[in-house]
């Protein structure tokens, strides 16, 4: 016990006078739930648009208008040529063409009906999947727009129209930051826990001190626990930190416990910490390490949900995602802090989740050799 | 006396199927206790390996070692407790101070710094009036007193140094073996690797190592005695033509560039004169010719001849 102490003693006293470290605990998760979650919109804005009018008439200047007061979209061109348009999209200047043909206002009048021309650059596919979606909704109210200004509608609409208004559950304003601050911050006590646990123990061994630690009785479990406890106490404050921060910046409050979440993170620590422990048994240097980390990270991160939804994945990928600790604990955190579960309805996400700390810590003590 | 350190055929070798290296090929010896004794040889001898097998880094593939009666695979619980290593390496925590140090090593080894200051005051007190300076700050001379303290602050009945003069300087190195000298006195078994030949006469005993296989141990002057052949130090003006010219000489034994001199060493007794005979017969000018007392390289390089 003594022993044990000692060395928590030991290696907080490294940790804080570590500076970059330090950085890295503290400034690294500040900035990056400052910065990132309004950075990481799924919200298109500024979709820089081409118009090619070829009518000039007051209803394409109508509709023009009530495109860019949308919001959505910055007018980068406005020209009476498709093939300026076109230049100005090859340019990489535009991302959309609308183009409104001659006579619109004269056939919307007098046929009732008329057709305009939209070409989207897909070379960000999302940018143009949504911005394309953008302008037909504005066209559509445009063109209720246009209807009810000659036509006096009866009362009773004569056609049954379903029209759909959606309600967002959880999340009424559907902000998106709701979402990603959680997400971004599961992130972040992932990073803490699971590699700079690795790095730390891997440049033990790179300085040579491990191998001076090897020779002394120290037992294998105190070395192990000595490691795991000051970066599973490192793991719970940033998470702290983090709530802490998403509070005084986005006013986010969970719905549910503070002392679900935190139920869930002690545990979900000690198996990103068991993976740590793991990667560490496996490298022999720092850069070793680092490569190992930042290639999981990445699997880690697209793979979990925070992006991309899991339900959309193809199925495979969807298999795949059930090996993932941070989905698990994204997937919690969302639902605890939008809609308020407790333990009870995050049981099987816990469960799952104890298994990985089981395995992987076991895993990793096995694989933990004081000799070769 | 008894046995403080017995290897048995030890054997150690590197690497998959492909590429082996056999960094030990059958290493005997044993060491007295309260000895201090030599490991010598040059870089990729071995000496490293042996030190990690006998302070229980290692498993050897073959052979058996005991290290103060325990065995270093079976029992290295125990040995752990009992020998102190210093790698060749600085290996400690260069972010705590001095005395973070060595307290922490104290600690570990379940004792305290006081219990067992006495054994490191000499060395210690040349570091003390840094003790709050960060350990990796220190110049490598006191780097080097550090990781000694803290591998002697439990007290250890064996003491293991894998090269610790290695990159020291002549002053520092002199001052070092005379800790060591010191510590032999207390009682303490020190086994201590080192790749200068010159080091080899300030041990009791010292064993010549060379690719994986010992091929000596004596002391220090048992092995100069048994070298038998006469051996001449030659110089001239030009050393290079010398060299060419002594391995022409039919009463040669070897001949090889030793500082400032060439040391020949010849088959048989007297040969001296005929030596000189031949290379003034070659028109060397200035030429020094004497005959000297071998030391442990000429002994080395000797032994390696008669091994290849």
């Amino acid at each position: 016990m003594r022993t044990l102490l000692f060395l928590l003693q030991k290696e907080f006293r490294q940790i804080f006078r570590d500076k970059a470290i330090l950085r890295m605990i503290f400034v690294m998760p500040i900035l990056q739930l400052v910065v990132l979650p309004w950075a990481a919109d799924y919200e298109m804005k500024n979709i820089r648009l081409s118009i090619v009018d070829h009518d000039n008439s007051p209803y394409s200047q109508e509709l023009v208008h009530k495109i860019t007061a949308s919001g959505y979209f910055l007018l980068n061109t406005y020209t009476q040529s498709f093939a300026d348009a076109m230049h100005e999209v090859e340019e990489d200047r535009a991302d959309l063409i609308l183009e409104i043909p001659p006579r619109f206002e004269r056939t919307l009048v007098r046929e009732n009906e008329a057709t305009l021309f939209m070409a989207l650059n897909a070379i960000n596919g999302v940018k143009a999947n949504l911005g394309g979606a953008y302008l037909r909704t504005i066209i559509q109210d445009y063109n209720r727009e246009v209807r009810l200004n000659w036509v006096q509608l009866p009362r009773f609409n004569p056609e049954t129209r379903i029209e759909i208004v959606p309600s967002n559950w959880f999340n009424p304003f559907m902000n998106y930051q709701y979402f990603m601050v959680p997400g971004i911050l599961v992130i972040l006590v992932t990073l803490v826990g699971s590699f700079l646990t690795a790095l730390n123990i891997v440049r033990e061994k790179e300085v040579g001190t491990m191998e001076q630690i090897n020779v002394t009785p120290i037992k294998k479990h105190h070395f192990i626990l000595g490691k795991l406890i000051p970066f599973w106490i490192l793991g719970l404050v940033v998470l702290t930190v983090g709530f802490f921060l998403s509070w005084v910046v986005y006013g986010i409050v969970p719905v549910g416990s503070f002392v679900t979440i935190y139920v869930f993170a002690a545990i979900y620590l000690l198996a990103v910490l068991g993976l740590g422990l793991l990667i560490s048994s496996y490298a022999d240097s720092q850069q070793q390490a680092m490569l190992i980390s930042f290639f999981m990270m990445m699997v880690f991160i697209l793979l979990s949900g925070l992006y991309t939804s899991i339900d959309s994945m193809p199925e495979w990928a969807q298999l795949v995602t059930l090996l993932n600790p941070v989905a698990y604990f994204i997937d919690v955190i969302r639902l605890v802090v939008l809609k308020g579960a407790g333990l009870s309805e995050i049981r099987q996400q816990l469960l799952t989740i104890i298994g990985f700390a089981v395995v992987l810590n076991a895993w990793a003590v096995f694989s933990y050799k004081k000799r070769s | 006396m008894s046995t403080a350190v017995k290897a048995d055929n030890l054997e150690k070798r590197y690497g998959t199927k492909k590429e082996v290296t056999h960094a030990l090929k059958g290493v005997s010896f044993e060491v007295e206790r309260g000895e201090l004794f030599g490991i010598i040889g040059p870089d990729g001898a071995g000496k490293t390996s042996l030190f990690r097998i006998l302070t229980t880094l290692l498993v050897p593939e073959g052979g058996q070692a005991q290290v103060d009666g325990y065995d270093v695979v079976e029992d290295y619980r125990e040995i752990r407790k009992r020998v102190g290593y210093m790698p060749g390496r600085f290996s400690l925590y260069q972010d705590l101070t001095v005395e973070e140090n060595l307290k922490f090593f104290a600690t570990i080894f379940h004792t305290t710094v006081g219990e067992n200051y006495d054994l490191i005051k000499d060395i210690y007190e040349q570091i003390e009036p840094f003790k709050d300076r960060k350990a990796g700050k220190l110049s490598g001379g006191m780097k080097q007193k550090l990781a000694l303290s803290c591998a002697l602050i439990h007290r250890p009945s064996v003491l293991f140094l894998d090269e610790p003069t290695t990159g020291v300087d002549a002053v520092s190195r002199k001052e070092f073996w005379e800790m060591l000298r010191k510590l032999k006195e207390q009682g303490i078994t020190i086994l201590v690797s080192t790749p200068y030949m010159d080091e080899a006469s300030l041990c009791d005993r010292v064993a010549l190592i060379q690719t994986g296989e010992i091929m000596s141990i004596n002391t220090p002057e048992g092995i100069i005695r048994d070298f038998e052949n006469p051996l001449v130090a030659v110089k001239a003006d030009n050393m290079f033509r010398l060299l060419k010219d002594l391995q022409s000489f039919p009463g040669l034994f070897d001949s090889y560039a030793f500082g400032e001199y060439h040391h020949a060493v010849l088959q048989k007794e007297n040969q001296q004169q005929e030596l000189q005979a031949y290379l003034q017969e070659q028109q060397h000018e200035s030429l020094e010719l004497q005959q000297i007392k071998p030391d442990v390289e000429d002994c080395f390089i000797a032994l390696m001849k008669t091994d290849s």
